[in-house]
């Protein structure tokens, strides 16, 4: 009889009230596909760890009150200026905190990867079809983390109350005043009175620290819970079905991948942070409705809504005792809307036009699906248009050109280039299938040419090795058929002049594809061992868990 | 007596006295106005005698320097013509800005004069401006430092009237059809002074009514101290503010996070 470890001791102990080693082994034994963009959503994850924890630091000496103080810091350039308190505690947290300035920008940087790599992260999801039934509602979710990560964003960008961060309420004052009708009256409710009021930053405080963060907190759960209870997605490969998940466990290759990867998000912005300075309010000054900067711009999340103000012509309805201004209606409240509204619905846009309501745990090819990777593409150059339009005064003065041909180019081109984007992306899908299916058909060309005893020259080509036909024709194998024309140009007969390859190049059905970042690392190494990729099917339900041998 | 007085003039026409007094008044007039000079002037150009006398030299050596380095578009005397406006009345801080920021002479008729470096020296550039403002007179540099103010009052002034243009870290910024404010970096304190003298190209003029002496320059205190004292935070990413923030954290930070995952991506 073996003496039990401390550990084990405290397992049992808990297992014996809470019965929770099988949700234990279940969970640690749940399989993850390995596939480098499936880390994407990873690096958003973990942004919003760093955030909750730069923030709560700031949090601890940042004071959100717009009562007017004297400022009496260890910046001489702003001592002795009136100044709201919350520009004052967060000069004091860029210059008398101890690491307080790494803190803020840590967590400005860690704010804006957020969003870029939800919106990464989005790309990988839409290019692949992972939104496809079973998943539409993550879908949803995805998209409303986007919308509040925005929000989230805003709030926050709007707190230090400097001169940037009043530009920015100040627009916003004027969208939500561009409301027809409630206007107005919503902008009163906001802001406790006319612009700036007294209470805005308070306000924003509590959304910025608590209400969004809940809710994004809440809308990850959401996220991740289904994606453990679904599974994940993975590629077209060998051994992987519509009904398995081919990959490595969570523990201890999954979770050692994961840790590590969120040290390294940790180490891209403690690095920004430290090296690239970020919103230095101290030159903004405190903010003055009387004052502006040139340059003053949204943070890139918002960027495109500044894009799409810039390129909307002066358009005005004054009548009726109203006044409508479709000059910042539209682009700052109707075209947000319609984006995210079409966004948020197009896995059912897909399926209806498509006529596919069916399962689907396979990805696909981008190029497999040239009319979704083609409308892609072009809304991805619609949004790039809006937010180049964002910095069209930064632009001129850095390249030297007229702000006014600028902003024309990108009208015209907001209308032009998209559509073109569109053919273009979807005549590349086409191209690249035509060769995968050369690939399929013809083999990969050997270089060596024989003569056959006619005198006629042909050259031999290797037909392609299964992982790559897998990987080509997706999960269905009546598309795959190289295997028999291989088989069948090996006497010399085939038209396709193939020729069967030699044994140690066929790879057999459940190895993996090779593996390598520089160099092809394929090459067998029997002394290492097995690998630790599994191809069990999750067997969870019945507890019969196939472990990698 | 008067009445008889009056019956002579209306008779006989102005008398020889008469005639004369006009020729009187004229007299003390100059009189007055010489004599109030030289009490007020002249005591001025009696103790500063040598300076006046290298004033001259200046105006002399400046007018040479015109004559062969501006006179074609400027011309002969200052009068402007096809090429130049005309620089009568501009004053010395006129030359100094134009001059000193390499802006004149000019390269070729562009949207905007664009800075260059400088093709006179400062020795130079001062001659010219003495000539320059010895004609019709206009803006000069004030005595004593340019740069002695208060930063505080200069940062206030700065983001009021100068930041809508040249941005909040004086990183500069575009204007409508191709022309911009320029960055300020580059700009000694006598340039700045006298860009806000002056109101080059698009620039409104600053006079001394709107900007006191004090205030212009207590902005160029401030100028020189966000242009040029270290920041603290790391690399300023050139102080455009939040976009090329975005860009870095698309160009570096997802950059250097795919590369990560492709590399962890490979290894699995």
């Amino acid at each position: 009889m073996s003496r039990k470890k401390p550990a084990e001791g405290v397992a049992v102990w808990i297992d014996e009230r809470l019965g929770s080693s099988n949700f234990v082994r279940r969970s640690l034994n749940k399989v993850f596909p390995d596939h480098w963009s499936f880390m994407l959503g990873e690096i958003a994850l973990y942004s919003f760890i760093i955030l909750l924890l730069t923030g709560t630091y700031l949090t601890f000496f940042f004071d959100a009150s717009m009562h007017e103080v004297v400022y009496n810091g260890s910046y001489v350039p702003l001592k002795g200026v009136t100044m709201s308190e919350a520009y004052a505690s967060t000069l004091n947290i860029s210059f008398d905190v101890r690491g307080g300035l790494l803190m803020r920008q840590i967590h400005h940087w860690a704010a804006l990867l957020f969003l870029a790599s939800i919106v990464v992260h989005l790309m990988r999801v839409f290019f692949t079809g992972a939104f496809r039934k079973p998943r539409e509602l993550n879908w949803v979710i995805g998209t409303g983390l986007l919308v509040t990560g925005i929000l989230e964003g805003f709030a926050g960008y709007s707190l230090p109350d400097d001169l940037l961060s009043g530009t920015g309420l100040r627009i916003a004052y004027g969208i939500v005043e561009s409301i027809p009708v409630v206007g107005t009256w919503v902008g009163f409710l906001l802001f406790g009175g006319e612009f700036p009021g007294h209470v805005i930053v308070g306000r924003l405080y509590s959304v910025h620290i608590l209400l969004i963060p809940l809710a994004i907190l809440g809308l990850i759960t959401f996220h991740m819970m289904m994606i453990w209870y679904q599974k994940h997605t993975q590629f077209a490969g060998p051994g992987r079905t519509e009904d398995n998940v081919v990959g490595s466990r969570f523990y201890p290759v999954y979770s050692a991948k994961a840790g590590g990867f969120f040290f390294l998000v940790f180490a891209v912005l403690a690095l920004l942070g430290g090296l690239a300075q970020i919103n230095p309010i101290w030159l903004y000054g405190p903010y003055n409705p009387s004052q502006v900067s040139a340059g003053s711009q949204p943070d890139w999340y918002m960027g495109f809504l500044d894009g799409s103000t810039r390129l909307m012509p002066n358009w005005e309805f004054r009548g009726l005792g109203h006044t409508i201004p479709f000059n910042i209606l539209v682009p700052t409240v109707i075209l947000p809307g319609i984006l995210f509204t079409l966004l948020g619905m197009y896995p059912w846009l897909e399926a209806r036009f498509t006529k596919d309501r069916g399962y689907h745990n396979l990805l696909d090819r981008p190029r497999d699906k040239p009319v979704r990777t083609g409308l892609g593409a072009m809304a991805l150059s619609f949004y790039i248009i809006l937010l180049l339009a964002g910095g069209n005064d930064l632009i001129a003065s850095i390249f030297t050109f007229s702000v006014q041909t600028i902003t024309w180019t990108l009208r015209i081109g907001l209308f032009v280039i998209p559509p073109l984007v569109y053919v273009i992306t979807k005549r590349i899908c086409l191209g690249l299938q035509h060769s995968d299916r050369e690939l399929l058909h013809h083999g990969i060309e050997s270089g060596t040419i024989r003569r056959l005893p006619s005198g006629e020259f042909i050259e031999e080509t290797v037909g392609l090795p299964v992982p790559y036909q897998i990987t080509i024709t997706g999960s269905d194998p009546t598309a795959r058929p190289a295997l028999h024309g291989a088989a069948h140009a090996a006497d010399g007969l085939g038209d396709e002049h193939a020729v069967a390859l030699p044994e140690d190049h066929m790879v057999v059905d459940g190895q993996p594809k090779p593996r390598g970042f520089f160099r092809d690392k394929s090459a067998p190494r029997p002394e290492k061992g097995q690998r630790p990729e599994a191809t069990a099917p999750e067997l969870e339900s019945t507890g019969q868990v196939r472990r990698p041998e | 007596m008067t009445e008889g007085r009056a019956v002579t003039s209306t008779k006989t026409g102005p008398s020889r006295f008469q005639r004369l007094s006009g020729y009187a008044v004229v007299l003390l007039a100059l009189a007055l106005v010489g004599g109030l000079y030289t009490a007020f002037a002249a005591p001025k150009s009696n103790a500063a005698d040598s300076t006046s006398s290298e004033q001259s030299m200046a105006v002399k050596a400046g007018r040479e320097l015109f004559l062969q380095g501006c006179s074609t578009c400027h011309g002969l005397n200052l009068q402007g013509g096809a090429g130049g406006p005309s620089l009568i009345g501009v004053g010395e801080s006129a030359v100094i800005f134009q001059v000193e920021s390499g802006r004149m002479p000019l390269y070729a008729g562009t949207v905007q004069a664009p800075r260059k470096k400088a093709k006179y020296s400062i020795a130079e550039i001062d001659q010219l401006a003495a000539y320059v403002g010895s004609i019709g007179g206009g803006p000069s540099l004030p005595k004593g430092a340019l740069n002695d103010g208060q930063l505080q009052m200069g940062g206030d002034l700065f983001r009021t009237n100068c930041a809508s243009c040249h941005n909040f870290a004086g990183a500069g910024g575009a204007l409508t059809y191709g022309k911009y404010a320029p960055p300020l970096s580059p700009s000694s304190a006598r340039v700045i002074y006298t860009a806000m003298q002056t109101g080059p190209e698009s620039m409104p003029r600053f006079t001394d009514n709107q900007l006191t002496p004090d205030e212009k320059k207590a902005i160029t205190k401030y100028v020189e101290f966000i242009t040029k004292a270290p920041q603290p935070g790391g690399n300023d990413l050139g102080r455009y503010g939040p976009v090329p923030e975005g860009l870095v954290i698309w160009l570096v930070g997802i950059g250097a996070l795919v590369g990560l995952t492709l590399w962890i991506g490979a290894r699995a």
